[in-house]
């Protein structure tokens, strides 16, 4: 198992990342956090929490499984989320730019390690 | 003080912005003690005014003190953030019930066991409504436009569009269904429980990424190992979810739902 630290090192390194948290999903509060100045980090940990709650139970009423990945897209960016083991779900904002295939992997293979 | 009421006081001053409130003014409650509840969940709903789980706690909490305006508005609240809320509608339905307005607690009870059909207060509540009903005469046939159903084309937005019968599922922003079906992988019809899920969720994206400083939200995929699910906003008021097979690329869910939202607006407007 790898610390949260280590986990968020690894997905901010992808080209495009802004930052990454490992949240609580129960309470939405910051376990670990890897944040470029100008993100609210508690907010993006509230929020990815409240949403991922809400698109599990969403999942779960079409008959599937817990969602393994989660990505919002708006103008400016996108939030990724990828619960894992142990009620954490690491999260990442990321830029337009960013490479979302390679941020993608990174997130589910980091989410795996976690716990 | 009770142990739990001692950690989860702890756990709020160690870290102000949780959502540790939400527990904290709930057993509060439970205990009786109402105007600590009542100011936990003020500054809980002060600190996350787009979080209707604490509307509609501090509604509850209102209402346990005896400020049923107080309750109505915080209800209300939860509603505008989350219109298919079931606690919230019932809450309101008791308020309309006490104020004497039948129709429109009928209304909002029917609109709460759509939205928790598994609640069986709810279902006793809708009876002991309906007699009341049956006992003043009829509101739902002669005044009860606002338990009516809207009446919406045969024809679906998703005609003629791949896996346009069972893929795709367009969801109005009260969370109930416009057009499209939903099967799950078991092949069950999921379509109206998915979408009561789906009631609010627009308002929720857009909030996360405006506070994030992201904009304007414009779609959400989700990768279960079962399947995946794309949301797509075709119009401010509404949500379409396209749903399909893990085996199918990404990517090519995606062009498939934008394709689905062009026909879903174009059938929209048609109803206008």
């Amino acid at each position: 198992m790898k610390t949260s630290g280590d986990v968020l090192d690894r997905v901010t390194r992808v080209p495009g990342v802004r930052g990454a948290l490992v949240v609580a999903a129960t309470d939405g509060l910051v376990v670990a956090e890897h944040l470029m100045d100008g993100v609210d980090g508690r907010a993006a940990a509230a929020l990815a929490a409240s949403l991922v709650g809400r698109l599990a139970r969403t999942a779960a009423e079409a008959g599937l499984r817990h969602p393994a990945f989660v990505h919002l897209r708006a103008d400016a960016g996108s939030v990724l989320v990828a619960p894992g083991k142990d009620d954490l779900v690491l999260v990442a904002v990321v830029g337009p730019e960013a490479n979302m295939g390679l941020a993608r992997l990174e997130m589910l293979d980091a989410a795996g390690r976690l716990g | 003080m009770t142990e739990d009421i001692r950690s989860l006081t702890a756990r709020l001053a160690e870290e102000p912005s949780s959502l540790a409130f939400l527990e904290l003014a709930e057993a509060l409650r439970r205990r009786g003690q109402l105007d600590a509840a009542c100011k936990v969940a003020r500054g809980g709903v002060s600190r996350y005014p787009g979080l209707a789980d604490a509307h509609d706690l501090h509604a509850h909490i209102l209402g346990d003190l005896g400020d049923l305006a107080g309750a109505f508005d915080a209800w209300t609240a939860a509603l505008q953030l989350d219109p298919m809320r079931a606690g919230a509608l019932k809450g309101i339905a008791f308020l309309y019930y006490r104020a004497g307005d039948i129709v429109a607690a009928l209304d909002h009870l029917q609109r709460a066991a759509q939205a928790d059909p598994d609640d069986p207060s709810i279902q006793v509540a809708l009876e002991r409504v309906r007699s009341s009903v049956r006992a003043q005469g009829s509101p739902e046939t002669n005044g009860g436009a606002a338990v009516t159903p809207p009446t919406l084309p045969a024809a679906s937005p998703f005609e003629g569009i791949e896996g346009g019968e069972e893929g795709y599922l367009l969801v109005d922003g009260g969370g109930l269904r416009l057009g499209g079906a939903l099967r799950s992988p078991s092949g069950e019809e999921t379509g109206d429980r998915v979408a009561a899920q789906l009631a609010g969720i627009s308002r929720e994206a857009a909030r996360a990424t405006r506070i994030l400083g992201l904009g304007a939200w414009h779609s959400i995929s989700i990768e279960s190992p079962d399947g995946q699910l794309y949301l797509a906003a075709p119009t401010a008021d509404t949500v379409l979810l396209t749903s399909r097979d893990r085996a199918i690329p990404a990517a090519r869910v995606g062009l498939l739902a934008e394709r689905a939202s062009r026909a879903a607006r174009a059938w929209l407007e048609g109803l206008g």
